[in-house]
């Protein structure tokens, strides 16, 4: 109990007094999955509406790849990446391994099923008769696409949060591809497991506390948008 | 007569291989109110998107104001924006009840004063301006479809297209927005294009009606005229003929022709030649019903039978009575107001006398043989054993 104390208030330090060791590591988690979440976002909305809107043969297929991609454990998408940026790896030209580029892009994997899926689902719960009569006021098919994306608004912000929920939190993917450098690629997640196995219980609370405050920065953001302007 | 605004030529739709519309052609003048009726899967809401170019027919053409519709083109968009459609949901954004009448004008990116004008003038009319800031999600059933007739006719369009508009709502709030429409589009002169399985409604709004069966237009014309001269025994049942009763034209006198049916003689205007089969339509409000035992002076109705009562049914403000007028004839179904069905006396057995005009009775020429039934049929041919069935009985 002490430990849980002791570690709350070195948060509170932490944050109070600005320590810039943990600064750098929160900025560089929310650089990092704030630019997976947008890279998922601009990939995951117009394949999810694809798969929402459109008919094509192997629809069905993709749809349920995509829904198995929501729940593609970070491991496996680190080893993966890994594989292909390992220096003899056929990306391994890049030299994007143990970099933040490198997190970038495993996050986005991780996140962009997860973006695609909910955007679709989102999309295919309109009443499909509101196509038809969007299009019979006049939309041409952008305008078609934009009404409907507004009229998702509530859906659609949820799969963000569930996209940025997703990699915020993850940490075998970052550990893997990333290395954990301190001062490169060390953020809240890959740091909180370093300094639990050190030992370092208050610290790795102070971690997981300002971790949390983020996550619930982002989402109350988030939700607020989602909820402005609505009745209760 | 006025060059049509909207035209369909060979308008052929198939779904999965099977025929839902097949119209080799509809015309729309400019300014009228065409009524398309038709029971349900007739095919009307199909026709009416195919002219609202919001679905490519199979085949065939549509033509506004004489030019060719191009489907995928640039300029289908740009002709479809003429249009405005107003369907049985509302379907509205979620957003506010002036915002949702704006669309229409904002998706055409019309100046912002002139949106501002047309929603103020429009809710207005539509008698919502005080639910303008609402939230249209909190919208009674009434007032949604007030929102959406708003929506529409903010767009100021060439012609409005409305898909059974009041078909899910209460009989006040219907009656009510059918008043309010009626005048709109009279003050208007809006060129509509109105489905409705309802027959009422489409006689109070169409200038002319069109009756689809079946994905096809079997009959079109004035309200009168399709009410009055139905052309099948199809389009008789869904017009509110309820008596069809097959004979064969015995005598021809000066425009007064004699049909024998089952052993009755029935007066008849109309042309026809001796021998030919027809039938006879007769409209439940045009048969007047008298006790046999009562004593009447000189009546100018030419037709008498003689029949007694099987049943009759509370229409509240009037009666549907079916009398039995022989063994093979089937029933006579007749209308009497309550007034009268008290004064009568009428019950089950009671003996009368049904009599109409001459001018009363409608002949369809039965030239050819009747084609076996369909299951589409029972709804239209089958429902006298139905409605007999279903129908309360006198209880005095």
């Amino acid at each position: 109990m002490e430990l849980l104390w002791n570690g709350l208030l070195e948060a509170a330090r932490l944050i109070a007094t600005g320590d810039p060791d943990v600064l750098q590591i929160t900025w560089l988690s929310v650089q990092i999955s704030g630019s997976a979440t947008l890279l998922s976002l601009l990939v995951g909305i117009p394949v999810g509406m694809a798969l929402a809107l459109a008919r094509f043969p192997g629809r069905s297929l993709c749809v349920a790849l995509v829904n198995t991609g929501m729940g593609l454990p970070p491991v496996v998408v680190g080893l993966f990446v890994s594989l292909f940026l390992w220096r003899s790896g056929p990306l391994g030209f890049l030299g994007f391994l143990y970099t933040p580029t490198a997190m970038v892009v495993a996050q986005f994997i991780i996140a962009a099923p997860i973006v695609t899926g909910l955007t679709s689902a989102a999309m295919q719960q309109l009443n499909p008769r509101l196509r038809l009569q969007l299009l019979a006021l006049g939309a041409s098919r952008w305008q078609l696409l934009w009404l409907l994306m507004r009229e998702a608004r509530l859906p659609l912000l949820a799969a963000v949060m569930a996209g940025f929920g997703g990699v915020i939190s993850e940490v075998g993917a970052s550990m893997m591809v990333g290395g954990n450098l301190q001062g490169q690629t060390r953020v809240l997640t890959t740091a909180t497991v370093l300094e639990t196995s050190k030992g370092n219980f208050d610290l790795a609370i102070a971690l997981s506390v300002i971790l949390l405050l983020l996550a619930f920065s982002v989402n109350y953001l988030l939700t607020w948008i989602q909820q402005r302007g609505r009745t209760p | 007569m006025t060059a049509p605004i909207l035209e369909g030529l060979d308008l052929r739709v198939l779904y999965a291989g099977r025929p839902v519309l097949e119209v080799p052609r509809i015309q729309v003048r400019a300014g009228e109110i065409l009524a398309i009726i038709g029971p349900n899967g007739a095919g009307k809401s199909t026709l009416l998107r195919v002219l609202g170019l919001l679905e490519p027919p199979t085949s065939g053409v549509v033509r506004f104001r004489g030019s060719r519709v191009a489907w995928g083109s640039g300029d289908l968009l740009a002709t479809r924006r003429h249009f405005a459609s107003v369907f049985q949901e509302p379907l509205l954004c979620d957003t506010t009840v002036e915002a949702n009448i704006a669309l229409g004008l904002r998706l055409r990116r019309a100046a912002s004063e002139a949106v501002t004008t047309q929603v103020q003038t429009w809710l207005a009319r539509l008698g919502i301006a005080h639910l303008a800031r609402r939230e249209a999600g909190s919208l009674s059933g009434g007032e949604a479809q007030r929102c959406s007739l708003a929506r529409a006719f903010a767009i100021q369009p060439d012609v409005l297209l409305l898909d059974e508009p009041f078909a899910a709502l209460d009989p006040p709030t219907k009656d009510e927005l059918l008043t309010l429409l009626h005048g709109l589009l009279r003050q208007e002169g809006c060129t509509t294009v109105f489905v409705t399985h309802d027959r009422d409604e489409a006689l109070r709004l169409g200038d002319r009606i069109a009756v689809m069966m079946d994905g096809r237009i079997h009959q079109a014309g004035a309200p009168p005229e399709v009410f009055g001269r139905p052309i099948s025994e199809e389009v008789a049942r869904f017009v509110g003929v309820e008596t069809i009763l097959p004979g064969r034209v015995v005598a021809e006198q000066a425009g007064l022709l004699t049909v024998e049916v089952d052993g009755m003689k029935i007066e008849a205007l109309g042309r026809a030649t001796v021998g030919e089969r027809v039938l006879v339509c007769l409209r439940p409000e045009d048969l007047v019903i008298r006790r046999r035992d009562e004593r009447v002076g000189l009546e100018s109705a030419r037709n008498h039978l003689e029949g007694l009562v099987e049943d009759a049914t509370s229409l509240g403000a009037q009666y549907r009575v079916r009398i039995a007028c022989g063994p093979a004839l089937g029933g006579v179904v007749a209308l009497v107001t309550k007034q009268s069905f008290d004064d009568l006396a009428l019950e089950r057995g009671t003996p009368v006398i049904v009599t109409f005009k001459a001018s009363a009775v409608h002949l369809i020429p039965r030239s050819h043989p009747r084609p076996p039934p369909s299951a589409g049929e029972g709804q239209g041919g089958g429902d006298f054993r139905d409605r007999r069935q279903g129908a309360s009985h006198i209880q005095r």
